[in-house]
Order: C-alpha cells, then sequence, then structure tokens
C-alpha cells in the first residue's frame, strides 16, 4: 500500500527532509521583513507533522476527516499570510517547495519499485495542499477587502451640522444602493437628533450621476420631507446637469443650488438669520 | 386593547397623537371619528402625531393620504409630524410620498405651520367679511 509506505518513509526521515525544505524555501526566497526566520521553521515542522500524522492514517482520500486538522492548520497560515502583506505565490511557493525534497527522498529508495506510484501520490498530495493554500488566502484577502469596503462606507458618509437647523452631506465618490441606503438612515436619524429643517446634500464629488443615483436621491429627498425637513441639492457640475437632463429624470420641486455656499445663504435665509459684517 | 385613538380640541385645531399600532378597523374608525369632529368644532387645522409609530404599511400609509383630503375638503389643515426614520423609509420604498401632506419634525413646529397657515388664510379673506370697521383701529393701534 502506498499510502502508509510513503507515510512509513517519511517518518524515517522527517528531520532530513524539514531541513531540505527549509532550504529549498531559502532559495525561493523568504520574505523575512514580513516572517523571521524561527517562524517559518515552526511552520514549516508543524505542517509536516500534521502530513505525516494525516498519511498514518491511510488517508488516500483528501476530503476525509484524517486530513481535518492539515487543513485547518493551512487555513490558519494562509490567512495569516494574507494579513501580513505576503503574495499568493509567495503563500504557494511555501508548499510547493515540499514537492523537491520529497521527490529527492523517493528517488533514493532504490529498494522500493512502486517509486513511480509514490511520487505520484506524493504530486497529487502537495498539488492539493497548494490549491489549498492559496484557497484560503483568497479567503483570507477578500475578509481583508471586505473589512476595509465596511470601514470606508461608515467614514465616507458624514452628516454635519452647518447652523442650528441646517444640515450638510457631502457626498464624495461613487454612489451605489448600499451607500445611499447608509446616507439616507444617518441623514434622517441626524435630522431627528439636530431637529434640523433643513439639509445640505452636495454632490460636488460624486463622478457620475445616473439614473439609479438620481432616484436613490429623490428617495431620500421624499423621506427626509415626510419627517418634516427640507432638502437643497447643491454641488451640480455643468455635465451632472446635462446628464440629469437628457436621461429624463424629474427632480420635481426639489430645490437646486450650484454651490454649498449659495444653498447655506438659501437656508439661513429662511430660518430668518442675517449674517452682519463688522464694520470697520 | 385600544378601541379608539382620542382626538383632543385645542382651540381652532384637532389635536390626534396615534401611539398604539394601527390596524385596519381602528384606521377606519379614526377616519369616522375625525371627519365628524372637524364638522362639529368647525376646526380649521389637524395635527397628527405619529412619532410613537414604528410600524407602517402601505393602508396606514393610504389612510393618511386620505385623511388629509377628506380634511382639505373640510375646510381644515393637515399636518403630520414626528415620523420616525424607518417610518419615512418605508413610505418611501412603498412608493407613498404623501403628496400634498404638510410634515414637520415635532409637534411645536407643526403647531407653528398651522397657526401661520390659518392666520394667513384669515387675513387674506378678512377685508371682505368687515371691510371698513377695521381700518380705522388699526391705525390706532
Amino acid at each position: 500500500m502506498s499510502v502508509s509506505q510513503l507515510a512509513e518513509l517519511l517518518k524515517q526521515n522527517e528531520e532530513q527532509i524539514l531541513d531540505k525544505w527549509l532550504s529549498a524555501q531559502r532559495a525561493a526566497g523568504i520574505r523575512f521583513d514580513l516572517i523571521d526566520e524561527r517562524n517559518v521553521q515552526d511552520n514549516s515542522r508543524d505542517l509536516l507533522k500534521a502530513v505525516i500524522m494525516a498519511l498514518a492514517q491511510d488517508a488516500d482520500d483528501f476530503d476525509a476527516p484524517a486530513w481535518k486538522p492539515l487543513k485547518a492548520q493551512l487555513e490558519r497560515l494562509s490567512r495569516t499570510q494574507a494579513r501580513q502583506g505576503f503574495s499568493a505565490s509567495e503563500t504557494a511557493t511555501f508548499v510547493f517547495s515540499l514537492k523537491e525534497p520529497l521527490f529527492e527522498l523517493i528517488q533514493n529508495q532504490s529498494q522500493y519499485d512502486n517509486r513511480v506510484d509514490l511520487v505520484w501520490l506524493v504530486n497529487k498530495l502537495v498539488d492539493k495542499l497548494g490549491l489549498f493554500s492559496v484557497e484560503y488566502y483568497m479567503a483570507g484577502r477578500e475578509a481583508v477587502i471586505r473589512e476595509q469596503q465596511e470601514s470606508l462606507l461608515e467614514l465616507s458618509t458624514p452628516v454635519v451640522q452647518l447652523w442650528d437647523g441646517v444640515l450638510a452631506v457631502p457626498l464624495i465618490g461613487a454612489l451605489d444602493s448600499n451607500r445611499t441606503q447608509i446616507v439616507m438612515e444617518s441623514l434622517l436619524q441626524k435630522i431627528v437628533e439636530t431637529e434640523s429643517d433643513i439639509a445640505i446634500i452636495d454632490i460636488t464629488g460624486v463622478p457620475t450621476v445616473d439614473t439609479m443615483v438620481a432616484q436613490h436621491l429623490l428617495k431620500t429627498i421624499t423621506a427626509a420631507k415626510l419627517m418634516g425637513a427640507r432638502c437643497i441639492i447643491s454641488g451640480i457640475r455643468p455635465q451632472i446637469a446635462a446628464t440629469i437632463v437628457h436621461l429624463g429624470v424629474e427632480l420635481g420641486d426639489v430645490v437646486t443650488k450650484s454651490s454649498l455656499a449659495d444653498a447655506f445663504k438659501l437656508s439661513l435665509k429662511e430660518l430668518n438669520v442675517r449674517l452682519v459684517g463688522n464694520a470697520r | 386593547m385600544v378601541d379608539r385613538i382620542p382626538i383632543l380640541k385645542m382651540g381652532k385645531y384637532l389635536l390626534l397623537s396615534i401611539q398604539v399600532d394601527m390596524h385596519d378597523q381602528l384606521a377606519l374608525d379614526l377616519q369616522e371619528d375625525l371627519t365628524e369632529q372637524i364638522v362639529r368644532h368647525r376646526a380649521k387645522g389637524v395635527l397628527i402625531d405619529i412619532s410613537s409609530l414604528e410600524i407602517v404599511d402601505s393602508f396606514i400609509g393610504r389612510m393618511l393620504s386620505h385623511i388629509a383630503n377628506v380634511s382639505r375638503i373640510l375646510d381644515a389643515k393637515v399636518i403630520v409630524v414626528g415620523m420616525q426614520p424607518a417610518v419615512a423609509i418605508t413610505l418611501v420604498e412603498l412608493g407613498l410620498s404623501l403628496e400634498g401632506i404638510a410634515t414637520a419634525l415635532n409637534i411645536e413646529k407643526g403647531m407653528r405651520w398651522l397657526e401661520n397657515s390659518v392666520n394667513e388664510d384669515e387675513i387674506a379673506g378678512e377685508p371682505e367679511s368687515d371691510e371698513d370697521t377695521d381700518a380705522p383701529s388699526e391705525t390706532g393701534n
């Protein structure tokens, strides 16, 4: 049975394989700015032990429970590497560099006549491990991206109070339905908190407006109106104005102003506030 | 179980505060009561406070529109105050923008709006009813 044979072989030559594996990794290049020698050694030793353990249970099928601890270890390792900033190929190289020492070991066992089988088995095994590590690496990366997206969403939708009863929402970056939903919620919440009569939505920083975005903006404005606050849109750039007209979006009786300053002036006027400059 | 929503009279205005979850029968009763009271008290304005209303459906949205329309015919202005953000979002998503209903953030602002708009109407209507009698008294003051 080639699996148990391989397990036996690996167990006997564990130290030797580990040494060769480490030197293979070194030859491929270790990112010493991200990880130190000791960690590499520990990781390699743990992984090799897990491989031997799994093989010793005579599990040919990679989905068998015997491979669970190994997979878990690989997952942890790849995820950490994804977070630490390793590239995908660096993570995969860690596993793939195990091939060379194993092939070498089998080559030297002239007493076995099924060496081709063993090589094939090792090949299959290491490839699987490599694929798994890349997969976990991607999952780790995606988790990082998701987290960043979430924090970006929170950061990018501030609602600021300009005056007693005047709120402003400076929108920056592309608007999608997710983001508009958050803008809508935080704006309405703030309207309740500050009892503001007027909200200025400034879209100077919005690169493009399509029908969806316009629809979302109108929804926000309608919701604010239902609560008893008025909305002013400011900062519509010429191209965007042209697009809105071209698309046939009906802005209805929504007040629009070219700049935030104009919108602010209008809201002060509606609140019966007059600014008086000091005479010198 | 509440079977009626109380309608309070305050001067020329009617006040009603919806503080329980509206079910359909309650809404229908309310419509009936309100129209009756508007006529009986010759109310000029109706203020509906929905700050405690957390759940809303298309029926309630339509009911608000209906109340507003009926009241307008009976010469009473309607203002809805204190709508919660979640309720506003729901109504918008349902496509009910409550066209033609005035809204305000709280009772205070709603009351001020009612007084202003009712007063405007009365001032506009005054010269017809008492023509010259008013003019001297105003200059005198």
